[in-house]
């Protein structure tokens, strides 16, 4: 018996997931074609007053959601893909970013520049390289968290357990209209599955006054 | 006349060669690198629920201060779709109302207030990690002005995440 060429069981097994139509999709894993099972893939955004520093904020990015544990120790941050956390402070809450924190992931590190003004504003977005640069080690599948503390900032990128659950199965069964409703209890469909985490902590100071907008986008290399 | 001439166009494109090495040497040094947005988020499941088939590249593609003259149309449709008898909502928004505040992806985050999708009293503040964000939006999707409509939608009772978070710096639990 000869050994199948692997990029043909990958073939055959991604060809299987499409024909099954099992997309699992939800917060925002897998929300589109053109992203969905990509290095670009963004899962879920959080932001929230840091619980050991009321001065500070954390803004969360998770992306490439629904990794097995048996996928997550060979996933990988991309260094053709840049994650952008956008900051809209302005009195008049325009939804147009007046600061950016643009993370990268070369050379093995992870690198975070800003908060700064962006050099462009939309769909495409220029590395603001003169900007404060924090750069750490990405921690392994496995390994004690790598926290760098540098600027203010503490910086983390990793493996995290998907922080996200939802009975997402039921959802789409009510969507179909074969189930009239949830059930009592439901069931997490992200349980047990892990995302890469960009986890960040700076002072609140630095955002804005009052309130912001936030959005982030994943963005590749030109 | 003419030699002063000529050392003036020197001195002149001296100065040229000297400025334009100088950008030159600034661009070396830190290049000018262009990236091309492919994915965006940020509300949960704002793609996934709100958005037709065969337009989710395209909301991905929408930049958040067009998102409501593009999306808010069809977010209306779209919540009409899955509850037709929507009215208002827990927070007394009309369809268009809500679904105009859902067509700008952003997500608003307090610098001031606790910070929390919802929690009784604030509203779209946050997010925490622990915040049950799918059950509040089902409740403002499904639970009509008090919340009392539809209750075998309103509540997917996946109601934690499935391992307990840190209490310090990353605060996300390890990987399985």
């Amino acid at each position: 018996m000869t050994k199948l060429p692997k990029k043909l069981v990958m073939a055959v097994m991604v060809a299987t997931i499409c024909a099954s139509g099992i997309y699992l999709i939800a917060a925002d894993h897998a929300d589109a074609p053109a992203v969905t099972g990509k290095t670009s893939d963004i899962t879920d955004v959080y932001a929230f007053q840091s619980p050991t520093n009321a001065s500070n904020m954390v803004l969360v990015v998770n992306i490439q959601g629904l990794l097995a544990p048996s996928a997550t120790a060979a996933a990988k941050f991309d260094p053709e893909t840049m994650v952008e956390i956008n900051i809209d402070n302005s009195a008049t809450a325009d939804n147009i970013e007046d600061l950016v924190i643009q993370t990268t992931f070369e050379n093995g590190k992870v690198q975070v520049y800003g908060p700064a003004n962006p050099i462009q504003t939309g769909l495409k977005s220029t590395l603001i390289n003169s900007a404060t640069k924090v750069e750490g080690a990405i921690t392994a599948y496995g390994a004690v968290p790598s926290i760098t503390e540098q600027s203010g900032m503490k910086v983390f990128a990793g493996p995290r357990d998907d922080p996200f659950f939802f009975d997402l199965g039921q959802f789409k069964k009510i969507l179909a209209t074969t189930a009239t409703g949830f059930n009592n209890p439901g069931t997490d469909t992200f349980a047990g599955t892990n995302v890469m985490s960009i986890v960040i902590e700076l002072p609140k100071s630095v955002l804005g006054t009052g309130s912001v907008n936030i959005w982030a986008t994943s963005n590749r290399k030109m | 006349m003419k030699n002063s001439l000529n050392v003036l166009s020197l001195v002149a494109i001296a100065a040229m060669v000297i400025l334009s090495s100088c950008s030159e040497s600034e661009d070396a040094a830190l290049p000018v690198i262009t990236y091309q947005q492919e994915d965006q988020m940020a509300r949960p499941a704002i793609n996934t629920v709100f958005v037709t088939t065969g337009e989710k590249d395209m909301f991905n593609q929408t930049i958040p201060s067009t998102g409501v003259a593009t999306w808010g149309t069809k977010f209306n449709s779209r919540l009409l779709a899955l509850n037709s008898g929507y009215t208002t909502n827990l927070l007394g928004l009309s369809s268009t109302a809500f679904t105009g505040v859902l067509a700008a992806d952003v997500l608003t985050a307090s610098l001031t207030k606790p910070t929390t999708f919802y929690d009784g009293t604030n509203v779209l503040t946050g997010r925490k990690l622990d915040d049950d964000v799918i059950t509040v939006e089902l409740i403002l999707i499904f639970g009509g002005p008090t919340n009392a409509l539809n209750p075998t939608l309103t509540d997917d009772h996946v109601d934690a995440n499935d391992k307990a978070f840190l209490t310090t710096f990353p605060y996300l639990a390890a990987p399985f």
